[in-house]
């Protein structure tokens, strides 16, 4: 389970760097992308890894990260992604008008000259 | 601890700017007289609730006063925690003047570009105000990001191929910045359990010695989120082009913007790495430091290779960054007051020298209007002579003076853009001056108490200061000779009584400084004791206890 997530997270940061370090807008938005989604699964993985097991009390059970997973991490993952979403909406948008404004999708808006 | 009648007073400079926006996003195009008004008034509203917070937590005198608020009323280390200290009250202060005098401006013409103007100036102070408030690590994240939400939005205010290019790169620089910061987060709540930046300090001495490197990773992770806000070199490419390119208005707000960064570092690292803490005692100092230094010599150097008056205003801004991390970097009590004095008049400075960069601009060519919607109103009486003096003034011999009267315009931005330079090169008699001397002298005392510590980055700190003010003065006087010495034949610039006013206040408001120098020196020397003496914030904080509810509260 560890060793998945970590591979996961890896190939997702390690993919989205590349990405970001690319002159084209759009590849720069899919790096953001990837680097969101890894973000996301690094938080939700520092609240204890656990199958089967839920953050909401139930009678019978106590109260400890034995029988439950983290709630924290889960609520803290769900306003990441709300604004990663919104934020990564935005820079759609300023890509889009970069892309009319100066024709090129070079992220400077002009090719390098060679 | 709590000093106020009221404990709710504190929530409101996020709820005032909030409740606003939200009126003011419903107010549709028609309305924009009202929401002009409305925004103004919300927005002065914003600077007397500041300036009231400012005036309780001084009233303590120098016993550290703090005004904490549970907004959920849940129990401290669990629920968020609102926290209101001398610093986070300057801050209040300083961002209400900035954002007071950039809807001014804008009130000109430039909040006619685009209908969402007002909404975003005031989502940006409520972003600016929670930041500067919350006590709760998370919760600052969400505020930076409201904040820079709103920044991306203001940052493209007015369209134009240099704004959205200059956007891109801000959001995408910003974005990264942000990732880190959530990882930095992740990991602080893994190691410590909490997020409550109270609690994580009282919980860093405990933290075992093999999670020691993974809380170190993590504080440096953080610290990379807010330096590349804070402008410190190398993470600060991305300034000046995004600041030049901005609308006047929203660069005046944007001078605050690095000063959050500033914010976020000196709290978190007062108050988890103080010198007591033991094995991670001053984390990172060093970094602070001759990153700072190294800040402060690219500004100047910026600032000198400048041929744009907007990139010369961003690298100023670089300077006093670098300028107020390198000093806090010290970890001396006046050192850090003198230099939270210097923030607040360079702040001020800085926010003026974007609102004069466009005046004196479009002094400079024909005038071009701001995009707008509705040309319909007719300008305000300008301050430019309609017509030149018809008598030639004769000199000693005799002789016809070739040229004529100043006009008011022009003597007024020449004086302003003076006044500015003054405040920003340090030199006296003005704020700048009076923040740079506390610094030397706090330099000197340091060394004459205990003269076995005195390094030599001290040294390096005492010339640098001076040196920077060298540069910035000449960097600024050339700009000053050729725009206003190497005069052209044109006419006299319009400008509007409304675009005058916040650079007059802002320059009115570094003379205050100046005039009232002691009082405010002695405050920001009691915000930085409060500082260096962590443990009275977090005893503040985790003694607050949730208000009961109704039926458990005991009858009268």
């Amino acid at each position: 389970m560890e060793i998945v997530i970590s591979l996961a997270i890896g190939v997702l940061v390690s993919a989205g760097v590349w990405l970001v370090l690319r002159p084209r807008t759009f590849q720069v938005l899919i790096g953001l992308s990837l680097l969101s989604y890894a973000v996301n699964l690094f938080i939700f993985s520092v609240g204890s890894l656990s199958l089967d097991a839920e953050p909401i009390v139930q009678a019978g059970l106590p109260p400890d990260l034995l029988h439950y997973t983290d709630p924290l991490p889960q609520s803290l993952v769900l306003t990441a992604i709300v604004i990663g979403f919104a934020t990564t909406a935005l820079f759609l948008v300023v890509l889009l008008a970069l892309r009319g404004l100066t024709d090129s999708d070079h992220v400077d808006g002009r090719e390098e000259e060679p | 601890m709590n000093a106020f009648a009221s404990g709710h007073l504190v929530a409101a400079p996020v709820l005032l700017p909030l409740v606003t926006a939200a009126v003011l996003v419903g107010m549709g195009d028609r309305w924009r007289r009202w929401k002009a008004g409305l925004n103004l008034l919300s927005m002065v509203a914003s600077l007397a609730l500041a300036w009231h917070l400012l005036q309780a937590v001084a009233a303590g005198g120098s016993t550290a006063t703090f005004g904490v608020y549970l907004p959920g009323n849940w129990p401290v280390p669990f629920g968020i925690v609102l926290a209101l200290d001398r610093l986070s009250a300057l801050m209040l202060v300083l961002a209400a003047c900035v954002a007071l005098a950039s809807l001014l401006f804008a009130l000109a013409r430039w909040h006619r570009a685009s209908v969402q103007f007002h909404p975003l100036l005031q989502l940006q102070l409520m972003g600016l105000n929670g930041a500067f408030l919350t006590a709760d690590l998370f919760n600052l994240f969400v505020f930076f990001e409201v904040l820079l939400a709103a920044s991306y939005g203001l940052l493209l205010h007015g369209g134009g191929t240099g704004r959205v290019r200059s956007g891109l790169h801000y959001i995408t620089v910003n974005l990264l910045a942000s990732f880190l910061f959530l990882i930095a987060v992740a990991l602080l709540y893994g190691i410590t359990g909490t997020l409550n930046m109270a609690d994580i300090a009282v919980k860093l001495p405990h933290v075992p010695s093999g999670d020691r490197g993974l809380l170190h990773a993590a504080s440096a992770l953080l610290a990379v989120a807010f330096l590349a806000k804070a402008a410190l070199w190398p993470l600060n490419f991305w300034l000046p082009s995004a600041y030049s390119a901005a609308s006047a208005p929203a660069a005046a707000v944007f001078a605050i913007l690095t000063k959050v960064g500033v914010y976020a570092v000196l709290r978190l690292w007062t108050l988890c790495f103080p010198a007591s803490a033991g094995a991670s005692a001053l984390f990172g100092g060093s970094t602070l430091l001759w990153g700072g230094l190294a800040t402060v010599g690219f500004g100047a150097i910026g600032m000198l290779a400048s041929q744009q008056l907007g990139r010369l205003a961003g690298y100023s801004v670089i300077t006093s960054a670098g300028t107020v991390l390198a000093a806090i970097s010290f970890d001396v009590p006046e050192l850090t007051g003198a230099a939270l004095f210097y923030l607040a008049s360079s702040t001020l400075a800085a926010c003026a020298m974007f609102l004069l960069v466009e005046l004196v601009e479009r002094a400079r060519q024909v005038e071009v209007d701001a995009p707008s919607a509705d040309d319909s109103e007719a300008p305000l009486p300008t301050f430019g002579e309609r017509a030149a003096p018809q008598d030639v003034n004769l000199d000693d011999a005799r002789m016809p003076l070739v040229g004529r009267a100043i006009p008011a315009a022009v003597a007024f931005l020449a004086v302003a853009f003076l006044v500015c330079t003054v405040v920003l090169a340090g030199l006296p008699p003005l704020s700048g001056f009076v923040g740079k001397v506390a610094m030397l002298d706090a330099l000197l005392d340091a060394r004459r108490d205990a003269p076995g510590q005195w390094r030599g980055e001290a040294w390096a700190l005492f010339a640098l200061l001076i040196v920077s003010g060298l540069l910035a003065s000449i960097a600024l006087m050339r700009a000053f000779i050729t725009h206003f010495w190497a005069l052209q034949e044109r006419a006299a610039p319009r400008l509007r009584i409304v675009e005058v006013l916040p650079v007059l206040l802002l320059l009115a408001a570094c003379t205050m400084l100046a005039l009232r120098g002691e009082a405010a020196l002695r405050y920001t020397g009691y915000a930085a004791a409060d500082l260096h003496v962590p443990a009275l914030y977090t005893r503040a904080v985790l003694q607050t206890r949730p208000v009961p509810a109704p039926a458990a509260r005991p009858r009268p």
